[in-house]
């Protein structure tokens, strides 16, 4: 069967489907970050705790499959990113995991004993859980726009030179924060959607607004500093984006400020720079009105925003490196085949659609806002 | 290469997935149990089965969850771990992976929520399709990460570009309807089904023997009693499917499995027991059935079943047509357009894997010695005498289920389940299928080396360049974690079973400090 279309334009679509992915999971899995790692502020009491933890209980693990699908799809789709990435941040990736595997266990096994200390130190893990990996996927997200110290031979191994203390720099800590505060805006936006009026709301309501003031600023000072350091990287002489995926034929060069070009190149790309400052306000203003639909729209536009700025600032860029540009992984160099990018968009078309029919259903049928009272009496609650 | 970080690898990727397949088979079949007790409760309308499906449910649940914990770590070993792997096979291994998650986890995850959550929400056919969702989603994560296992050991429609150095997919068709994938398919959600079924005998012949709860324990044994009856055959069917598919692409890990050291004349005899010897290459004290292995493994009297020494010869052949493919690669990797070295590369293609088994002890397997030729071709062949008795135990276990079945079978029809010995024989067996689970696995695994992928990347070249430190680090906490989960995870399944299929009522059920809340965390 001829493929109808031609690789670059399976490429950008594959880069497009990369992005949603990622938007997907910080859009769904990415409130249940955040209301974990809201659980020890909004949640006081056992009661309140669990008012929380049954907020999202019913859905997390639905949500988390958008983790682990984006594994899987880096895998299918670019996988010199998942090779060079994983094995490169292989400590922080440990780091990650580790905290993520707390979180099914938190919440199937927190309620299952009254015992006060067991539910206080399943509170911690799950918080460890929602907090842990917020930040480090913000620390390497930063580290990506950096570049990232590693460098492919001949046979295309990778070798990477950094250490995991070493990605902990300004910019990336500043980009770390900036995804706790995106996802602790956020699920305190969906928290205001699903339990009832009260001090857990409250208080909610409260961090959600310091959260919403947190990521303007963390956006705008990362904004400052990718335009004013030496950030960025441009490819030199011929680009065949149609090509072999093999690094060593193209030329990578790093120019400090490369990562704002793309803005005067394709001005209509200033729209999501704008979502990420305007979703935050959003929230913060509905916030204000008690408007919980509204606020969970601004949360949602924030995370689009913040995430879609460092995909369209970087294109092709995925994975610069620091030390060797040449070996720099872009939208042109690091796809699988021609053939299986065409054969996974033709799955995905079909099941991807299947997938959010029904969680829309399962959301529906779970729809409601949740009470005190229901943590009370009702045998399936966690 | 440095061979510690090698072996450390793979130990890590053992013990990961190893546990991994602890909570796995036991999801695949009491998914399906469950589906069959709830339709009994749509069917029939009475509350009782009910309560049996939510008791089982309620283990169900305490299981998936670290089944589900422990497979985000399988996602992402392979690029954390095996870059190199990753980077070669990523073209044709991440598919399946991808359409895993896409098709798979998203049902059963998602469902898996409402399944607990959403009792009083839907009508009963509603949960019951929910529930069926559940099972259909694990199930079909099993076949697509077999479609991707089977690739590894019969890696059919791909070829190496030597453009972007890796295999790349030229029949999606062959990679998704490999005979091997789809016998390991059957062959492992059936051991599943086995363990499931095991597991709801053992616990409910616990509360017969207690006198609590028998009739649920009884209708729960009758559920399992068929359930297993039937794995438990094809399990084993089945599993001779599998032998039969490695006739064709892994006679290596067949003559291995069978200490068969040289061809014998057609049709080969079955080795029931004997102590193969890897120094004198002989297996002693063989107890032999004539015919049988050439009659399974070849479904003919007249087709030769490989010897061990024949196929190192087979191995040697293509380790010197493999360095010649080779060097063409390193030439086009020079000039991309060099003619001669393409056609090279054309001819010897299917052998390149082969060289690269020299790179264990040579940088460049062109400059390889005939000793060291000699040394690879020996390489091919695994561990003998560990495959040999994994399999035996793996295969006796296999045929003592179905006895034990067969014994459940009757046992329900002539005592009403109320024979002691049997209840005893029931609880003390529970460890067993997962022991030949694991066994299944690792024959598997083990048989396959020194391949990561048949005939195309041997493991330790696909390893990621990590340091020792590195990986003992996560070796060290994925132990802890994992060890501190799987006693939590033990206690809560005793304390449920304790407990029972006692509905709870619905009050407050915390024993709260003086003021009615639980202390905060951070007091």
């Amino acid at each position: 069967m001829a493929i109808p279309f031609d690789y670059e334009t399976l490429r950008v679509i594959w880069w497009v489907l990369l992005g949603t992915l990622l938007i997907g999971f910080a859009l769904t899995d990415g409130y249940d970050l955040g209301v974990a790692s809201l659980l020890p502020f909004v949640a006081k009491t056992d009661e309140e705790r669990r008012l929380a933890i049954n907020a999202i209980a019913p859905h997390w693990e639905g949500h988390q499959v958008w983790f682990i699908l984006g594994g899987g799809a880096i895998f299918a789709a670019w996988p010199f990113v998942y090779a060079v990435s994983f094995s490169g941040f292989y400590l922080a990736m440990f780091l990650v995991l580790a905290s993520l595997i707390l979180r099914p266990v938190g919440f199937k096994y927190r309620s299952k004993k009254p015992d006060a200390g067991w539910r206080s130190r399943w509170d911690w893990a799950l918080f460890i859980g929602g907090i842990v990996p917020a930040l480090v996927f913000g620390v390497a997200v930063g580290n990506v726009l950096l570049g990232v110290p590693f460098r492919l031979d001949s046979d295309l191994r990778s070798f990477y030179e950094g250490t995991l203390l070493g990605l902990f720099t300004p910019f990336a800590l500043i980009a770390g924060l900036l995804s706790v505060a995106m996802v602790v805006l956020h699920g305190a936006g969906y928290l205001a959607t699903r339990i009832e009026e009260g001090p857990v709301l409250d208080r909610a309501r409260r961090y959600g607004a310091i959260a919403a003031g947190a990521s303007v600023l963390l956006f705008a000072l990362g904004g400052v500093m990718v335009a004013g350091t030496q950030m960025g990287f441009r490819l030199e002489g011929v680009v065949d984006p149609n090509g072999p995926s093999n690094p060593r034929y193209m030329t990578s060069l790093a120019q400090g400020g490369a990562w704002m070009a793309n803005y005067a190149a394709h001005p209509w790309m200033i729209i999501a720079p704008v979502l990420g400052f305007a979703g935050p306000l959003l929230a913060w203003v509905a916030i204000r009105r008690r408007n919980a639909a509204l606020n969970f729209a601004g949360t949602s536009l924030a995370t689009v925003g913040i995430i879609a700025t460092v995909g369209l600032s970087m294109f092709p860029y995925i994975l610069p490196s620091s030390i060797d540009p040449q070996s720099s992984l872009t939208v042109w160099n690091s796809s699988s085949s021609h053939l299986t990018l065409w054969i996974m968009l033709l799955v995905t078309l079909v099941l991807l659609p299947l997938v959010l029919i029904y969680t829309a259903w399962v959301v529906k049928v779970l729809f409601g806002r949740i009470t005190i009272a229901d943590v009370r009496t009702n045998p399936d609650f966690y | 290469m440095d061979m510690a970080v090698i072996e450390l690898s793979r130990l890590q990727f053992a013990l990961t997935a190893m546990y991994h397949f602890l909570f796995v088979p036991l999801t695949l079949g009491l998914s399906f149990i469950l589906v069959i007790m709830e339709s009994i409760y749509v069917m029939t309308g009475r509350p009782v089965w009910r309560t049996v499906t939510r008791f089982w449910g309620k283990l169900f649940g305490i299981n998936f969850v670290l089944g589900v914990a422990t497979g985000l770590t399988m996602e992402f070993e392979f690029g954390t771990n095996w870059a190199y792997y990753s980077h070669y096979v990523g073209d044709i291994f991440g598919a399946p992976l991808a359409i895993e998650g896409l098709m798979a986890f998203f049902l059963e995850a998602t469902m898996v929520g409402l399944m607990f959550f959403g009792w009083d929400k839907m009508s009963r056919i509603s949960h019951l399709m929910v529930t069926f969702f559940v099972a259909l989603g694990s199930n079909l994560s099993a076949l697509w990460i077999l479609i991707a296992n089977g690739w590894m050991q019969n890696p059919t429609g791909a070829t190496f570009n030597p453009e972007t150095m890796r295999m790349e997919v030229t029949d999606f068709y062959a990679v998704l309807f490999n005979p091997v994938a789809q016998a390991k398919f059957v062959h492992t959600v059936s051991a599943g089904y086995v363990v499931a079924s095991v597991f709801v005998m053992g616990v409910s012949a616990w509360y017969m023997l207690k006198g609590k709860w028998k009739p649920i324990a009884k209708r729960s044994m009758m559920v399992a009693a068929a359930f297993g009856l039937a794995s438990s055959l094809s399990v084993v069917v089945l599993g001779d499917e599998s032998g039969y598919a490695l006739t064709d692409n892994q006679k290596m890990k067949l003559a291995a499995i069978e200490a068969m050291w040289h061809t014998e004349p057609a049709p080969a005899g079955l080795t029931l027991f004997g102590l193969p010897d890897r120094e004198t290459q002989e297996t002693y004290a063989e107890i032999k059935i004539p015919y049988v292995l050439g009659l399974i493994s070849t479904r003919s009297l007249t087709g030769q079943v490989e010897g061990i020494n024949e196929l190192v010869l087979k191995a040697d052949e293509r380790i010197r047509s493999g360095i010649i493919a080779y060097g063409a690669v390193e030439a086009l990797k020079v000039d991309r357009t060099d003619m001669a070295a393409r056609e090279k590369f054309e001819m010897h293609k299917a052998d390149l894997g082969y060289a690269m088994l020299l790179k264990r002890y040579v940088a460049d397997p062109r400059q390889a010695s005939e000793q060291q030729i000699l040394l690879a071709a020996k390489d091919t062949v695994p561990n003998v005498p560990v495959m040999f008795w994994l399999f035996r135990f793996m295969a006796g276990l296999g045929f003592f289920f179905i006895a034990f079945f067969a014994m459940a079978f009757y046992c329900a029809s002539v005592c009403q389940f109320e024979k002691k010995w049997f209840l005893r024989l029931a609880v003390a067996i529970i460890p067993l299928p997962w022991l030949a689970a694991e066994f299944g696995w690792v024959l598997a695994e083990i048989g396959r080396q020194p391949w990561a992928v048949e005939g195309v990347l041997p493991t330790f070249l696909g390893a990621s360049s990590l340091t020792i430190g590195q990986i003992w680090t996560t070796i060290a906490g994925f132990t802890l974690l994992y060890g501190a989960l799987a006693i939590i995870e033990v206690r809560l399944m005793i304390a449920q079973i304790r407990k029972g299929p006692i509905e709870p009522r619905p009050v407050d059920r915390i024993e709260t400090s003086a003021n009615g809340y639980a202390p905060l965390p951070a007091e």
